[in-house]
């Protein structure tokens, strides 16, 4: 018999005018000791299928119909306090983000031991005891000493492994693991990923992983279930629904991914799953206002070069220069950027990436080093208006395209902003007809000047940020994470979009990521990060056929394997 | 830990320095000391005696030095009306004062927390709507009004309890008259912190619902229920301990103004606390009394901020290991 076994569930949420039904008809079954995979893209209802099993769904939203067995009992109808009965002790549950999972305020021992005492009659000692032991089974190191710390002594895959930990206190049958590496580096990732298939099968519980990650699926589950739209449209073996997928919504899926093993000229983009908007014309520089008095100085050589850059952060103030504690966030970094390429930056969180393009752009001021952008020595522009001339040049696109946007302006003034501010047009007239021009060609239309940015969805608001970034005619373009946010899909769209902007406004970019599969696609060189350092500088496709340094070796190692999904994209090709 | 709290310490004595300097200005500046002292007969040369003797002809900041340096020991000279040490004055009425703010602050975390917590978990429940507007009188009616109020129905409607006065007070030691001992007292105390805590009580429960509405919705508060907790640990371990931060630095600033703005209650219920007496003394220009209140009061302020800046290193973990 399956450990859980959903049938024809249905999840509704009433709102003022209408019923949104966020899980439709879903019919499942989960076994001890396999994992099923729930993917999908955000709104699919994926995570509202954990949350009707487990029995916290957000009000309003309730089962409307269907049933939910556990072991053959059917569990969606228990009273409250037999509901809560079971959470925990027959299902435990792991949140995405460790970092906010645990209460800040009591240590990993009183959480566990509160945990194992609500659920199993064991002393306060004996449930010490058990949790000293949890804690060494999901792989801490020291755990009678780490047991005692509070959660942020903790880095964000150590507390990652204490959520798991907790997860597990009372031996439950069935985990519901909710995007349980989405906020994780690639390396915590791979390792928490094998820690929860290792804990699956040992301890033979029926593990149910939500995610949006088609390379966690491919790698640890022995079944998937797609959904779109609060439908499940396929449902199989993994190998069978991401080898040979029979939906089309999975082949768009699954061709959207972006590939680390062969580059591609651009990303499919499957018309099944967001309409792109307007239709973009093709800009032709010449004639067009963004290519119109580009007076920028002519450059030979690399647009931008730097030289042993050093930023260090004071992490402890002190009157005497000796007690001063620093933080090097980047250290003796030097690399070039040629004019109209796309140079990578990829490394893990904290390895110096983002406060590389925080340097370039002027937002924080180097320790030490050089920047050079043309000819110009950026450091030691005094001059405001140079300073402003230089800014001009270079535009940033941030990674949360929800915070990056002032939600109390019109998209038309967020977008006219930087275009009176650098006086680029001469009349309210010219700048209406540059926004709506910049509006067409990242795909939104001129109508949508008129809205907020909270009338759209994350995709198109990084499509705002873009026509924002595109409207002082810059000519080099950092793009920090621009797409670490958003659904494969919608990713898809937008890597195109700056692709061809590249093309046809010549840009030169800096791309950074995390992610080795959108650098690949992306960049023609790429830059490895770790601990502020530089490790390899090489061209794209020698990167990853012959990776120099072991630190990129292990990296490449780490990704998920995409083999299903490399079979499934020749199938559809 | 000890770092953080010696820099703490040094900006309160900053504080203080400055407040100092306000109160010294009021009494060296405002009209002329020595007419303030004297009868209208007295001979110029006696005045200028006086005003020599009392040191008002050295250099200013000599002045302010031995003006501080007589604070410290709580000397602030001698009331003009009452022809006695100021400090005397003082050590008469604080406990008065302090036993009614403590009241009062006592009662507004005890009916103001729980009532707190009620709305915060259960919004959308008639009583929690019912506590909410009910709080909205709190906030919006004046302190004087609320002790009218309560005296013409307390005292002179149903005559339960006394209107004015301490009732009568037990000697503890050399200094310290205390109401709490006697029944008189106790009546006596209820509608003046009743009154003077109303005020808190509404803000303590206003701001531990809006903070246990924004912690509820947490992903920890979230994975505790997931993790089958019973709701009591939740709410109480989990939440409430995470609303506290706020809470304590809100209670802790408001218990300062309780001490501060007693004046307005004691006045009304004729309380014979400090506020009543600083009230006298604005009426009657007694500066050595006025500049004794400004010190003594924000002494208290910057005591118990200094308290609330050490608590939070008890509640919150995270501000005790130094950062790397």
């Amino acid at each position: 018999m399956s450990v859980l076994e959903i049938k024809d569930l249905t999840v509704e949420f009433p709102g003022r005018k209408s019923v949104f039904v966020a899980v439709d008809d879903v019919t499942l079954s989960v076994d001890a000791g396999k994992i099923l995979g729930v993917v999908g893209e955000s709104g699919a209802g994926k995570s509202t299928v954990g949350n009707a099993v487990i029995g916290l769904l957000q009000e309003p939203g309730h089962i409307a119909g269907g049933e939910i067995f556990l072991h053959g009992r059917r569990i969606d109808q228990l009273p409250y306090r037999q509901k809560r009965l079971l959470r925990g002790r027959k299902i435990g549950m792991i949140f995405q983000d460790p970092l906010t999972s645990l209460d800040p305020l009591q240590t990993v021992e009183s959480q566990l031991v509160e945990t194992i005492r609500t659920h199993l009659p064991l002393s306060a000692k004996q449930a010490r005891q058990r949790a000293v032991e949890l804690i060494d089974a999901v792989g801490i190191p020291d755990p009678a000493e780490r047991i005692g710390q509070y959660p942020h002594q903790f880095s964000g895959g150590m507390r990652q492994r204490v959520v798991i930990a907790l997860a597990l206190c009372a031996e439950p049958e069935l985990v519901i693991a909710d995007e349980p590496t989405t906020a994780l580096d690639v390396s915590i990732q791979a390792q928490i990923l094998e820690l929860m298939k290792k804990l699956c099968a040992e301890r033979n519980v029926a593990m149910m992983v939500i995610t949006h990650d088609m390379g966690v699926i491919a790698d640890i589950t022995d079944h998937v279930a797609v959904m779109y739209r609060g439908r499940l449209v396929e449902y199989g073996e993994t190998n069978q629904v991401l080898g040979a997928p029979d939906h089309p919504y999975t082949r768009s899926l699954v061709s959207a991914v972006p590939r680390p093993d062969i580059k591609v000229d651009r990303f499919p983009v499957v018309d099944y799953i967001e309409k792109a908007g307007a239709p973009q014309r093709k800009i032709d520089i010449s004639s067009h206002w963004l290519g119109k008095a580009r007076d920028f100085s002519a450059v030979s050589g690399p647009l931008v070069r730097i030289r042993d850059l050093d930023m260090r952060f004071e992490t402890r103030g002190s009157i005497f220069p000796s007690r001063r504690k620093y933080f090097q966030a980047v250290r003796k970094v030097s690399f070039d950027i040629e004019q109209g390429e796309t140079f990578g930056l990829v490394g893990e969180s904290g390895s110096g990436k983002s406060t590389i393009a925080r340097l370039v752009t002027g937002l924080y001021q180097p320790t030490d080093g050089t920047i050079l952008f043309g000819e110009t020595e950026l450091t030691s522009l005094k001059n405001r208006k140079d300073v402003l001339a230089m800014r001009r040049q270079m535009q940033m696109i941030f990674q949360d395209p929800y915070s990056s946007l002032n939600a109390r302006m019109r998209v038309k003034e967020i977008i006219a902003e930087p275009i009176r501010f650098h006086k680029l047009a001469s009349g309210n007239a010219e700048v209406r007809r540059i926004v709506d021009d910049l509006l067409d060609h990242v795909g939104l239309g001129t109508a949508a000047g008129q809205k907020f940015p909270h009338e759209f969805s994350g995709g198109q608001r990084q499509r705002i940020s873009i026509a924002r970034a595109l409207a002082t005619r810059p000519r080099f373009l950092i793009c920090d994470e621009p797409t670490s946010a958003l659904d494969v899909s919608i990713q898809a769209q937008i890597l195109n979009l700056l692709k061809d902007l590249q093309e046809e406004l010549q840009l030169t970019m800096l791309f950074i990521s995390h992610d080795l599969a959108v650098i690949r696609q992306m960049c023609n060189r790429i830059g490895v990060m770790r601990n502020g350092e530089l490790c390899e500088v090489s061209g794209c496709d020698q990167l990853f056929e012959a990776p120099q340094h072991p630190y990129t070796r292990e990296l490449l190692e780490l990704m998920p394997s995409m083999e299903l999904l490399s079979r499934a994209n020749l199938a559809t090709a | 830990m000890i770092g953080f709290a010696t820099r703490r310490f040094v900006q309160a004595m900053i504080v203080m320095l400055v407040v100092a300097l306000l109160s010294f200005t009021m009494f060296r500046f405002v009209g002329d000391p020595i007419n303030q002292m004297v009868g209208i007969e007295t001979s110029l040369e006696d005045r200028e005696a006086l005003r020599e003797r009392l040191g008002l002809n050295d250099p200013i900041p000599l002045q302010f030095y031995h003006f501080i340096s007589r604070a410290v020991r709580f000397d602030f000279g001698t009331s003009y009306q009452f022809r006695q040490p100021v400090s005397e004055l003082f050590a008469k009425r604080i406990p008065a004062t302090l036993e009614l703010s403590f009241t009062s602050a006592l009662f507004a975390l005890i009916v103001g927390v729980p009532m707190g917590l009620f709305a915060g978990l259960n919004r959308d429940s008639s009583i929690s709507k019912l506590f909410l507007s009910v709080s909205l009188i709190g906030i919006s009616l004046p302190t004087f009004f609320i002790g009218i109020l309560l005296i013409f129905l307390f005292s002179v409607t149903l005559q339960w309890l006394p209107s004015f006065g301490r009732g009568e007070t037990v000697q503890i030691g050399s200094w310290w008259t205390t109401g709490f001992l006697t029944v008189s007292g106790l009546k006596a105390l209820v509608l003046p912190s009743i009154t003077l805590g109303l005020y808190q009580m509404t803000l303590i429960m206003r701001l531990i619902r809006a903070e246990m509405l924004e912690v509820i919705r947490t992903d920890y508060i979230k994975f505790a229920r997931a993790r089958g907790l019973p709701d009591r640990l939740v709410n109480f371990r989990h939440a409430l301990k995470n609303t506290l931060v706020p809470v304590v630095t809100i209670t802790g600033l408001q218990l300062g103004s309780i001490i501060a703005f007693a004046t307005i209650t004691e006045t009304v219920f004729q309380w014979p606390g400090m506020g009543l007496m600083f009230l006298q003394a604005v009426q009657n220009v007694d500066i050595p009394i006025m500049s004794a209140y400004l010190m003594l009061t924000a002494f208290m302020f910057v005591g118990i901020n200094f308290i609330v800046d050490i608590l939070y290193f008890l509640i919150d973990p995270r501000l005790r290991v130094g950062r790397p």
